[in-house]
């Protein structure tokens, strides 16, 4: 096969070589981006717990970003005095967290409410929420008498909502 | 008497059997370069779009007539909402909105088979044949999974209406079917793909039918995002309009690969080089809205934008699956017949920037793109549920913005080809004046976060370039466009980054009478007011504006509660002005008591109105030669147009019948 082929002169060489450098750098450049991806992504995930998840994560549980559902539990809700915050306590079947908000409750935030709070857990054992959902039912259905709005599939859907991440 | 519901079952299976006939015929004519069979490929492209057509206007005659017996009005139609609402309702709910993309591909499918024919004759049979293969496949989607002309019986007396969130708001009637403009747009530049790829060649006829399909799907995608981030704003009531929800990422990925693929053109056609990767971004273009039609439409995803219906998700994650595997087996068995027949010899050039601002946007994409489906993937695996937060995709797009900011700046300041040193010297630095003066007005007016600064510079830089480039005026139109869309470009990212690092926001109480300030506003909770429309009511805020002590507006945040809903949804109000928004949205509201989140955004309205400024510059470029000559003639055009500014000798592949081996 060789013989059929000129000799490759100096600038093919040449052109080789700096392929050879190209394709060398992009491979090294796409590794460090990776690198950098996968960082980024570990640093920023939110978990999406249950008050039971969360007591079941120990240690891990401080400082992560963390999306707790649950349901406020009834009579744990204290308005603040003078600013817009409020305290209250989410639970579910096993476990209860105490929250922190700092903003305005939204319309619907009452006892018994399904919520999604976003936040994180300090080593106080409180957990200091900076954003309040309340469940929405967006069901076309008028509310039926003594039914809890709140129910798995609807706090399931609540959680998984990225609305004004 | 045929019913309604059945008259559109039929038509549906006949687009069916038209498409399924026309996708088969095409390829079989196309491999045997028979004349007869693109006829008949051709006519059978035409009957496709005309039963998508009266399909659609079925179903919209029997949303206008109230006709409950079809399954998909009682779905969503009511008697109680307004006319507009009712139209709208096509696109409202998932059975419609798959039907409505039928028709726009159906329409799609026709004009690019009636306009773009002539001189790409042997292509056509294969791009005739994989517009229909999709065609044939939404067909099905619309005859079985997602089947909106069932017929129900006995018919109930009235529906649901549609989605309340969708009601909300006027920009609901454009958002979407701009976004299927610009989705389903995406088919007919891949089609060309594919016939280019088959063929093993590409001439200058299908490059120019490539890029124009593409560019016009690029505007209306480009219009579409921007109309559901300021509907996102307009509605939601968090001030906010782009949250990398995976929806929006859904639209974005497109976006930036079709942005890539503009400009690989390019570079293919003045250079000869690019072919494969050109037409691998064209493909990934199509690929990545499949991927997010499938993540819009089949539930994976909570977001307001889609829809949670999750019985199409399998038949769609298949044709992604079979538009995946046929585009790489494509693009492995047949790239190396699409020979380069020349080089970029220069690094420092029009076209090295090029290669870089690809390298970007690939990289921005692989970014947005891992970060949404990462916690899919975790999801399937594990079972564990997470999503990746904001200050990721921040944090890494960030700097792949500036750098691509300061590249539109950068790029046509230097000509193509080599260039001597100080040639390059006298390019590069005049622009410096605009960036610093950009900067140093900035910090004027408060900039502080660094990211904001670089911004403001790469910015001014670009701007400066692109408008010296507009003043010349000896460009050839499409050049013009470009430049307008460069304009649009840059004031958009500037105005991204100042309104998302300079905004103030404050939740307060105010009982009635209360004021409170926020920026150079002082708010007054003036009371409350309920106001009752057929399909809802409102009760509102009333809230008064005033600055340095004289009114400025009343604005009416409201909490609406519709007919047949549960809960009531917030509508935030928003007083907009050129130098920034005022923007209140209730949080809770009582009679005398107020819960409110007020924000103060600099510069949101350029963001829309830059947009628009691209949208219409892609307009330009795309208006045929034709129709505007003596525009192009006062631009200079027709000189411009023909003859490439670097020496013939370079570049003879511009001039020449065919591009590809032959």
């Amino acid at each position: 096969m060789a013989c059929m082929k000129p000799e490759p002169s100096a600038s093919d060489v040449m052109r080789r070589r700096t392929r050879r450098f190209v394709v060398l750098a992009l491979a090294v450049a796409a590794l460090a981006f990776l690198a950098i991806a996968a960082g980024g992504i570990n640093d920023n995930l939110v978990y999406y717990w249950t008050p039971t998840d969360l007591r079941a994560a120990g240690n891990k549980a401080y400082g992560a970003t963390i999306r707790l559902g649950g349901m406020v539990s009834a009579g744990s809700i204290r308005h603040h005095r003078g600013t817009t915050g409020v305290e209250f306590d989410v639970k579910d079947a096993n476990a209860i967290v105490h929250v922190k908000s700092s903003g305005v409750p939204p319309q619907m935030f009452r006892d018994n409410i399904g919520v999604v709070v976003e936040g994180t857990m300090i080593r106080s054992g409180t957990f200091e929420c900076h954003r309040l959902m309340v469940s929405h039912n967006n069901e076309y259905k008028a509310p039926q008498a003594g039914q809890h709005p709140t129910n798995g599939k609807e706090l399931e859907k609540l959680m998984r909502t990225t609305e004004g991440l | 008497m045929i019913t309604t519901a059945a008259l559109g079952r039929l038509l549906i299976l006949g687009a069916l059997l038209v498409s399924t006939a026309g996708a088969f015929l095409g390829f079989a004519s196309g491999a045997k370069r028979s004349e007869e069979g693109l006829r008949w490929s051709r006519r059978l492209a035409y009957a496709f779009g005309a039963l998508m057509l009266l399909a659609t206007l079925v179903m919209e005659h029997a949303l206008l007539r109230h006709d409950f017996s079809v399954s998909y009005v009682a779905h969503v139609g009511s008697r109680d909402v307004p006319v507009w609402v009712t139209i709208v309702s096509l696109w409202s709910s998932l059975e419609g909105s798959i039907l409505f993309w039928g028709l726009v591909l159906g329409l799609y499918i026709a004009a690019a088979t009636r306009f773009t024919s002539r001189g790409n004759e042997e292509a056509m049979p294969y791009a005739i044949g994989t517009w229909l293969a999709c065609g044939s496949f939404f067909s099905f989607l619309i005859a079985g999974p997602a089947n909106p002309f069932l017929t129900i019986s006995p018919a109930p007396l009235d529906g649901p209406g549609p989605n309340p969130l969708l009601q909300n708001h006027v920009l609901m009637v454009a958002h979407p079917p701009l976004l299927y403009l610009g989705y389903v747009g995406m088919t007919i530049p891949f089609g060309f793909g594919v016939a280019a790829l088959l063929r093993g060649k590409i001439g200058p006829t299908l490059v120019r039918a490539m890029r124009n399909s593409l560019l016009l799907s690029w505007i209306f995608l480009s219009i579409a995002i921007m109309l559901g981030g300021w509907w996102a704003y307009e509605v939601l009531g968090w001030g906010g309009y782009w949250a990398w929800d995976p929806v929006e990422n859904a639209s974005l990925l497109p976006w930036l690969t079709a942005t890539a693929a503009l400009h690989s053109a390019m570079v293919m056609q003045r250079r000869g080089v690019l072919k494969g990767w050109t037409l691998t971004l064209v493909l990934s273009s199509f690929l990545l809205t499949v991927l997010g039609t499938f993540m819009t439409r089949s539930g994976v995803f909570n977001s307001v934008h889609s829809f949670t219906q999750s019985a199409i998700g399998p038949t769609i994650l298949v044709f992604l699956a079979a538009v995946l595997i046929g585009s790489v087996t494509l693009l492995a068995l047949r790239i190396d017949t699409l020979e380069s027949e020349g080089r970029i010899d220069a690094p420092v050039s029009r076209e090295g920037t090029f290669l870089l601002n690809n390298l970007l946007l690939v990289l921005f994409t692989f970014t947005v793109l891992v970060g949404t489906v990462f916690p899919l993937v975790v999801e399937a695996v594990n079972g564990k549920q997470m999503s990746v937060g904001r200050p990721y995709f921040d944090s890494m797009v960030v700097p792949m913005g500036v750098a691509l900011l300061f590249l539109l700046g950068i790029g046509p300041a230097l000509p193509w080809g080599r260039t001597s040193h100080n040639e390059i010297r006298r390019a590069l630095l005049p622009p410096l004046i605009g960036g610093i003066a950009l900067l140093i007005l900035g910090v004027i007016f408060g900039a502080r976060n660094p990211w904001t600064i670089v911004t403001l510079f790469a910015g001014g830089y670009a701007l400066q370039v692109t408008l010296v480039q507009l003043a010349k005026l000896r460009h050839s139109r499409r050049s013009v466009g470009a430049y307008v869309i460069h304009l649009g470009v840059a004031i958009a990212v500037v105005a991204i980054a100042i309104s998302s690092t300079m905004r103030t926001q404050r939740e307060v109480v105010l009982q009635q009478g209360q004021s409170t300030t926020i920026g150079v506003y002082t708010v007054t909770f003036t009371g409350t007011e309920e106001r009752s429309e057929p399909h809802r009511t409102s009760s509102i805020a009333r809230i008064a504006v005033t600055k340095d002590g004289r009114t400025v507006t009343t604005l009416e945040p409201r909490m609406n509660q519709y007919e047949m809903m549960r809960e009531p949804i917030g509508t935030p109000d928003v007083h907009s002005t050129i130098g920034g928004d005022l923007y209140i949205s209730i949080a809770s509201l009582e009679a005398n008591r107020a819960g409110l989140l007020l924000i103060v955004t600099p510069l949101v309205s350029w963001i829309w109105i830059a947009v628009l400024l691209m949208a219409a510059g892609g307009f330009i470029a795309l208006v045929p030669r034709t129709v505007i000559p003596s525009v192009a003639r006062d631009l200079g055009g027709r000189r411009a147009m023909h003859v490439p500014r670097t020496p013939p000798a370079q570049v003879p592949r511009a001039a020449r019948d065919d591009m590809g081996v032959a």
